[in-house]
């Protein structure tokens, strides 16, 4: 099967910047993809590459098979959904819905009920008289889904489309997302920063640092199976332990990484040969207590439970873990 | 830390002042309004309907006296075919220079808004900005020293052996004339040279407050760079268009000594109000004359607003 989104040993340089780095990927069709990394990690070029706002330094793109080669954004087949849901301010709702089939040059009246189909798609019924600037921040993006998707794009791309709303407008649009998707079958490439989104909505996940893909995979993954480091600290908020303490416990001398919640605090006393720490400071977050702790010069976090005895600050703490939950990494990133 | 929660105030007349203009916003929004409220009130509005009143009178043909009383003899006089030519002549001008100062403009600000960084948008500026401080009348003088028949645009014509295509254009009537200083042509280059400043600017301003990624939607959603421009650029820059249209056409519309210096003898409407009020004596056919931009620029300013073109704003 050919696949929806193919990069190619792409890279597009700045001048001296690298902003991505010779990218090899592919994308299925019916996909939901994200793309996973802080900013300026080029999870963001490599999404204007595909909808063609830049054309790379090296390598190609391709799209369904086809070179996307010195091809504009409006003769591809691809729609965006924008970080800042780019509205058109002097057009309604409706209009701006229907942009995409007027430029097509569809009558009016079939574009309004093409429209009117997208908005209610998005639970919008009847809100196409209004303008932009008298819409909520979440209901200015379900124009903006509207808009991408009357178009019936082959691939849909989203850059950081929840960035802006609160927490709890986000969850539910998570889920609107996931299920839009899965009744659509197109295949979706979204970009965020937020780990969480990242895991709980895609199939599969490309995790980006300096302009490179460091590990890509289903969400479990990454989340369990980091092969880098960067990984376990980006995407898992695990520890990541020296060679040296892994070798210390262990024998191998290879990075690990050590999920928070896996942490285990005990007495001082206990296991002289073990790790000591210190504790740094504790914070509530309400299901769980997080514990920050300093092991020789390195910080650890630890998640315990409600109910478990919590240490206070400047406690000397021994600190293990059950053998499996130490995930082993490559040597040397 | 400071002993008390609350200070206990300083003392004298500013501090003081101060706090009464924290506590009473309304006074601060009348100080700033009320010295300009009263210079445009009183002198400037005042002196408009002094004049606005000067052309309902008329003047008594045989003593040259002016006769106060209500009329509307004057403003009839207004369409005799030979004041009706100056109206039509300037009105034709002005929209003229108008629309070619928009064409010329665009580009140009387009540029500054989406591609001008640094120092090249401080170069942008000062490019645009400096023929404005330079003085007016020197720089009307040195197009009609330009436009002149000993001038150098005559000159580069004949060095590109080209004179033929030059004496082709002036032999157009209307446009046309003996050389390019003494014809309609002339007046419109230095019209628009000089107010092309006040259409660059709004343009720009205008053009710096759309987001690059409302072109790039546009685009996404499959409209050419045509298109984008059509549904999208243009409709967002409109009101910058507009607001540097009103500086030109209605500064087009006032001006009398540019017709004067660079052009034809065919007078234009601020030539009227100048001759008829100074030599000819004939202040209410003058003021008459002086309304005639007012009512343009109105009846337009509700076109425009008719079209949706303060849409955007």
């Amino acid at each position: 099967m050919t696949a929806a989104v193919r990069f190619s040993g792409v890279s597009r340089h700045y001048g001296d910047v690298r902003a991505v780095d010779d990218v090899d990927l592919s994308i299925a069709e019916g996909e939901f993809f994200a793309m996973l990394g802080p900013s300026g990690s080029g999870k963001t070029t490599c999404l204007r590459l595909i909808a063609g706002f830049e054309q790379p330094t090296a390598g190609e793109v391709s799209i369904f098979g086809e070179s996307a080669h010195g091809v504009p954004p409006y003769r591809r087949h691809v729609n965006t959904v924008f970080q800042d849901y780019a509205l058109f301010p002097h057009l309604n709702v409706i209009d701006n819905v229907s942009y995409g089939p007027m430029i097509a040059g569809t009558p009016k009246a079939e574009r309004h009920r093409a429209a009117e189909d997208a908005l209610e798609m998005v639970a919008l019924p009847g809100y196409g008289s209004r303008k932009p600037s008298e819409l909520s921040g979440g209901q200015r993006q379900r124009v903006a889904l509207a808009r991408a998707l009357i178009n019936r794009p082959r691939v849909l791309l989203l850059d950081e489309p929840l960035g802006a709303l609160d927490l709890k407008l986000r969850e539910q649009m998570q889920e609107e997302l996931k299920a839009l998707q899965r009744k659509l079958g197109i295949t979706f490439v979204f970009v965020t920063h937020d780990q969480g989104e990242a895991l709980s909505m895609a199939d599969r996940v490309a995790v980006f640092n300096a302009g490179k893909i460091v590990q890509i995979g289903a969400p479990e993954d990454v989340y369990y199976r980091p092969e880098v480091p960067f990984v376990a600290d980006f995407v898992g908020s695990s520890n990541v332990l020296p060679p040296h303490l892994v070798a210390k416990v262990t024998g191998q001398w290879r990075h690990g990484a050590l999920r928070p919640e896996a942490v285990r605090l005990g007495d001082a006393g206990l296991g002289a040969d073990g790790l000591h720490a210190t504790v740094h400071s504790t914070a509530f977050l309400g299901a769980a207590t997080r514990v920050s702790l300093d092991l020789e010069d390195l910080s650890m976090v630890a998640l315990l439970p409600k109910g478990a005895r919590i240490p206070q600050p400047g406690e000397q703490v021994h600190v293990s873990w059950a053998a499996e939950d130490l995930h082993m990494m490559e040597a040397t990133e | 830390m400071s002993e008390h929660a609350i200070d206990p105030g300083r003392r004298g007349i500013l501090p003081a002042l101060s706090d009464l203009l924290w506590r009473n916003p309304r006074l601060v929004i009348l100080l700033l309004l009320g010295p300009p409220a009263l210079w445009l009130g009183i002198v400037y509005l005042g002196a408009l309907f002094a004049l606005l009143a000067q052309s309902f009178f008329s003047i008594d043909e045989f003593s040259g006296l002016i006769q106060y009383e209500f009329t509307l003899k004057t403003y009839r006089e207004l369409f005799t075919p030979a004041n009706f030519d100056i109206i039509l002549r300037t009105v034709v001008m002005a929209a003229s220079v108008t629309i070619a100062a928009a064409i010329v403009a665009f580009p140009i600000a387009y540029y500054a808004a989406r591609y001008a960084r640094g120092k090249w948008k401080a170069l942008f500026y000062l490019g645009v900005m400096l023929p404005l401080w330079s003085s007016y009348l020197v720089k009307v003088y040195s197009w009609k020293l330009i436009l002149a028949k000993e001038g150098i645009l005559n000159w580069l014509f004949e060095t590109l052996h080209l004179s033929w295509l030059l004496n082709a254009y002036l032999a157009i009537p209307v446009v046309g004339g003996n050389s390019l200083s003494v014809s309609a042509t002339g007046t419109f280059l230095v019209f628009l040279y000089v107010w092309l400043p006040f259409m660059v600017l709004p343009i720009q301003a205008a053009l710096e407050r759309v987001p690059a990624s409302m072109l790039e939607a546009s685009g996404d959603l499959g409209a050419t760079p045509g298109q984008t421009f059509r549904h999208v650029l243009l409709p967002l820059a409109l009101p910058g268009v507009i607001a540097g249209s009103i500086f030109t056409f209605s500064l087009t519309l006032g001006d009398y000594i540019i017709p004067q210096i660079v052009g034809t003898s065919r007078r234009f409407i601020g030539q009227a109000v100048y001759a008829y009020q100074g030599t000819a004596g004939n202040i209410p056919l003058a003021a008459a004359f002086a309304v005639v931009p007012i009512v343009i620029m109105a009846i337009y300013l509700w076109a425009a607003k008719r079209m949706g073109a303060f849409d955007a704003l």
